[in-house]
């Protein structure tokens, strides 16, 4: 059980990551991760994209928030959903869009992360769009690289998607209502996944009633428990009482480590099935942060049916991506402002 | 030519009446209240001063050969000596590796030429450090080497780490290996708990140190071996230990400064300085660390000092190079346990002169006739370690621009000043 009621103690990271990530006066300057967000921020990011789903039902869809404004899709990872909707977001904002796919290109010819991103500042970017493969690496580039420049975190290692979680928490806002006294619980690989992480810290941000982790123990971290959730490893019993159910992707190479046996094996104990669904609530909702893996956690006939809100977790993608950017781009604005002051006071 | 050194006013750890020292060829020659009379041509003022021993380092990187962009004898040892220590032991892990009688002569050249302080190789335990054949151990310890290590590097099976003991038994030779299961271990770089569980970082679970301690002590009783563990980092493995050597096998031990002084919190905001090998652990294993030192069952703190230029440490911490260049901060560290009433002086002094001392077969005394090792410090006072009062290449230090106790005044080894107040 989540002591949702319990009055917030920020830690020492969460104190690190709020003042890494708040302007002086509390405004976003970048998005790295949920810690040290507290929950009127994550209502007002939110609020914010509920906003910016209206401009996508327009015919005209641009808003000149981010008009003059460059930014950087440096993906040191491939990915091609995830880029997509950060790109339509930012033309949506009226930005310019500079799409890098590193992975092939500069740190291949042996150039440092550090030198190629002092290069691309030179160049006046606003703001990056990261992905990589390391936990930490977009708090590495917003600390110690290019401090100057907004980094919105788009996927680090198994640490956090927070974008993704955020655009989660929107489609269950809009399904349930609000957060109190849902039970929510993430199904699968829990241990590489940084949507779970993510997924995590938001609804206890939120303050839902609980969150259940059901897994193997192969695919849980050491010490899970000191997430702050419930662990169940019988997804059958763990489906009781649940409001929603969050299937995460499992990836092939799994089998490899011997962490599990086989998909058909998976599949059977925490596949997301007829049968298994029935035993939530009726009303529960299925979220996948995609792309689904039919017959691996999911059957199609729940992937496809009536309490599925797969499809509008994409369409939420973008409004989400669209609230971070504008918000972390007039933080970072402030942030410069602010430093010019001080620099006039100085002389 | 009779070459001496007086110091006058120094005061022995917890003493109050304040004595002199006078050193002559090298070798601490009388210790008393009235030699101030006595000749020398050097005279130190030490009024307010503490005369400890000098320290002595079971693990410390000088980066020479090979590896110039992170530091070198002279640099390091230069640090070392800012640091209290008189004598420090090479770590084998070098470019090319300290597994030939060329290499170690080089080491112990160049030491002679540039290095103020004592320094004493260790010799690689296997060729290249790969952990698969045997290093011609007689020969490198014909060439200088007073022990044998495979680094922070594991090896290859337990059938070699068997053949290794048993080859070093025959020859009376004291190995120094840090317990890693690697299959355990994998691609880890932080303590699988609550801090890896939440940030998503690579485990390295407790299991792949412990496992490795277990199969380590089983296999140097059935040896005979004399076994002395580096840089344990849990708990658990400081009980073995001491279940080991209750049994009567030959087994020391030695513990990192930082690990009794950080735990796995220090990674949660990504800071790759606190990037070491093995990894910071739980507070619990710090708290059993501290009493193992206290105990005696841990016999030495070493400084594991592993001096970098700044680009090894400049990535995402998954990345980065392991270690911390700690060779200058330990004793302020030591200091800083004592403050806080979590080690005694009395432990500390010894974990980091008699305790490592003896396992390298040398001395480390204010005694009259023993060698002239000494270091100086105002207890009272207080530094901070910045780019301007480090002298190691390795500016990652780490406690970095907080305000430490104990500033090093004097080192003096073999009857040398080797450091002097700036």
């Amino acid at each position: 059980m989540i002591p949702a009621t319990d009055p917030v103690v920020l830690s020492a990271h969460d104190r690190a990551s709020r003042n890494l990530q708040l302007t002086g006066d509390g405004q976003l300057r970048h998005f790295i991760t949920l810690d040290g967000l507290d929950l009127v921020m994550l209502t007002d990011i939110l609020d914010t994209a509920d906003s910016f789903i209206e401009v996508g039902e327009r015919t005209i869809k641009k808003v000149p928030l981010l008009r003059g404004r460059t930014v950087v899709n440096l993906f040191f990872e491939s990915s091609t959903r995830t880029r997509s909707t950060f790109e339509l977001a930012a033309k949506r904002l009226s930005a310019d869009v500079l799409n890098l796919d590193i992975s092939t290109s500069a740190t291949s010819k042996g150039e440092t992360l550090s030198d190629t991103l002092l290069n691309l500042e030179a160049m006046a970017s606003d703001m990056f769009v990261v992905r990589h493969s390391q936990s930490g690496a977009p708090h590495f580039i917003a600390e110690s690289v290019t401090p100057g420049v907004a980094i919105i975190n788009a996927g680090d290692g198994r640490h956090a998607h927070p974008t993704q979680a955020m655009l989660d928490m929107l489609t269950i806002r809009q399904n349930k209502g609000s957060f109190e006294g849902l039970r929510v619980a993430i199904v699968g690989d829990i241990l590489h996944s940084r949507v779970a992480r993510s997924q995590i810290r938001a609804l206890q941000t939120l303050g839902v009633a609980e969150v259940r982790l059901i897994a193997p123990g192969t695919l849980l971290p050491a010490d899970a428990e000191s997430l702050g959730c419930t662990i169940e490893y019988d997804m059958r019993r763990g489906m009781a009482d649940l409001d929603v159910v969050i299937m995460l992707r499992l990836q092939k190479e799994r089998m490899e480590g011997a962490l599990l046996p086989s998909e058909r094996e998976f599949y059977r104990l925490y596949g997301l099935d007829t049968e298994k669904l029935a035993l939530a609530k009726p009303d529960c909702i299925v979220m996948h942060p995609g792309p689904i893996n039919r017959g691996v956690e999911i059957e199609s006939a729940v992937a496809d049916g009536p309490q599925s809100v797969i499809l509008n977790q994409v369409t939420n993608g973008i409004a989400i991506r669209m609230a971070v950017m504008s918000m972390a781009m007039s933080g970072q604005v402030a942030d410069r402002a602010a430093r010019v002051r001080a620099q006039e006071a100085d002389q | 030519m009779s070459k001496t050194l007086r110091i006058d006013g120094a005061r022995l750890p917890g003493q109050e009446s304040p004595l002199s020292v006078l050193v002559s060829d090298g070798r601490i020659k009388a210790v008393g209240a009235e030699l101030t009379g006595a000749e020398a041509v050097q005279v130190i003022d030490a009024a307010g001063l503490t005369l400890m021993p000098g320290f002595v380092d079971l693990c410390c990187n000088l980066r020479e050969p090979g590896n110039g962009q992170k530091g070198n004898i002279a640099s390091e040892t230069r640090a070392a000596a800012r640091g209290g220590y008189t004598t420090v032991c090479a770590s084998p892990d070098t470019s090319p590796v300290n597994d030939s009688g060329a290499v170690t002569h080089l080491v112990r050249d160049v030491a002679r030429a540039r290095s103020g302080i004592r320094v004493l190789p260790i010799g690689a335990a296997t060729r290249g450090l790969s952990g698969e054949l045997l290093s011609d151990m007689v020969g490198l310890k014909a060439a200088g080497c007073v022990a044998f290590s495979n680094g922070s590097r594991a090896m290859a099976n337990a059938r070699i780490l068997r053949r290794c003991m048993a080859y070093a038994r025959t020859f009376d030779l004291t190995l120094m290996l840090q317990p890693l299961n690697q299959a355990l271990a994998a691609d880890g770089y932080a303590h699988d708990g609550r801090v890896a569980a939440r940030l998503g970082l690579l485990g390295v679970p407790e299991v792949a140190e412990t496992a490795a301690v277990m199969e380590m002590l089983l296999l140097a009783e059935e040896t005979g071996v004399r076994l002395h563990l580096g840089q344990l980092s849990c708990g658990r493995s400081v009980a073995m230990v001491a279940e080991a050597r209750a049994r009567g096998v030959t087994v020391s031990a030695d513990v990192a400064m930082h690990q009794l002084l950080f735990t796995e919190e220090a990674l949660s905001g990504f800071d790759s300085r606190y990037h070491v090998v093995p990894p910071l652990r739980s507070e619990a294993d710090r708290k059993a660390l501290l009493e193992g030192v206290e105990s005696g069952v841990i016999d030495a703190i070493v400084s594991q000092h592993q001096p970098h230029d700044s680009a090894a440490k400049q990535a995402p911490l998954g990345v980065t190079e392991p270690g911390l260049s700690t060779v200058e901060s330990v004793f302020s560290m030591g200091l800083t346990l004592v403050r806080r009433g979590e080690l005694s002086f009395a432990a500390l002094t010894r974990a980091l002169t008699t305790g490592p001392a003896s396992i390298i077969g040398q001395r480390s005394e204010i005694a009259e006739g023993a060698e002239a090792s000494l270091g100086l410090w105002d207890l009272n006072g207080e530094w901070r370690a910045r780019p301007d009062t480090i002298r190691s290449v390795g500016q990652h230090v780490p406690v970095p621009n907080e305000p430490l106790p104990g500033v090093l005044r004097w080192t003096i080894h073999g009857g040398e000043v080797v450091c002097r107040p700036d």
